[in-house]
């Protein structure tokens, strides 16, 4: 099992986002979540500048694990990233 | 507001006349037209609810559901972006279910940021 960080910026609306959720959690992996859509004004500023130096195109979900990024719903990515 | 079974109904309705049929795992189908009507409620427009929406209805105007990028999509991938519509060969796996890439040009996502 992995003892690395698990961050996950997504969209409450958005269904590979939470594809990704549930595939965590089936992998019981804990991890940080941001819902961006969910954010306003100055926050929401913020965390996209944050997705941005990591997933230029900022498109969802974008998942850090480690030092990995992965963007999209890519299982197989986020499995070996996860040493799983 | 609209509930999800009249969206379905009416959306099912108008699309599959024109070639595109909703993705046949229901609960996923489902997710996703809430979200519609969320943003619906958000941002007075069906924006697209797999892409962050600017909040403005003309710059968003490419991604308000059926976004303009369905049918290149669907075309090349048997899908939409948020696996909601997609071909009939698509629901009966008779093509690939490949990974759909954004295809909105990254300066649409990022110009009104």
């Amino acid at each position: 099992m992995n003892d690395c960080d698990v961050k996950l910026y997504a969209l409450s609306t958005c269904i590979h986002c939470k594809d990704t959720k549930e595939f965590l959690r089936t992998c019981g992996v804990g991890y940080e979540c941001v819902d961006v859509d969910k954010l306003g004004g100055e926050e929401r500023r913020q965390v996209i500048e944050e997705i941005k130096r990591i997933n230029p195109s900022c498109s969802f979900p974008t998942i850090i694990i480690g030092d990995k990024i992965i963007v999209g719903f890519r299982r197989d990515e986020i499995k070996e990233a996860l040493n799983l | 507001m609209m509930s999800v079974e009249q969206l379905y109904e009416m959306l099912k309705k108008i699309q599959e006349e024109k070639g595109y049929y909703f993705n046949e795992d229901k609960v996923k189908v489902f997710h996703l037209l809430e979200g519609l009507l969320i943003n619906k409620e958000r941002y007075g427009y069906m924006c697209c609810p797999c892409r962050l929406s600017s909040s403005d209805r003309e710059w968003d105007r490419d991604i308000i559901c059926p976004c303009v990028y369905r049918a290149p999509d669907v075309e090349e991938y048997g899908s939409c972006y948020c696996n909601l519509y997609v071909s009939r060969e698509w629901n009966e796996e008779k093509i690939p279910h490949a990974f759909v890439p954004e295809r909105r040009p990254i300066e649409k996502v990022l110009g009104k940021r």
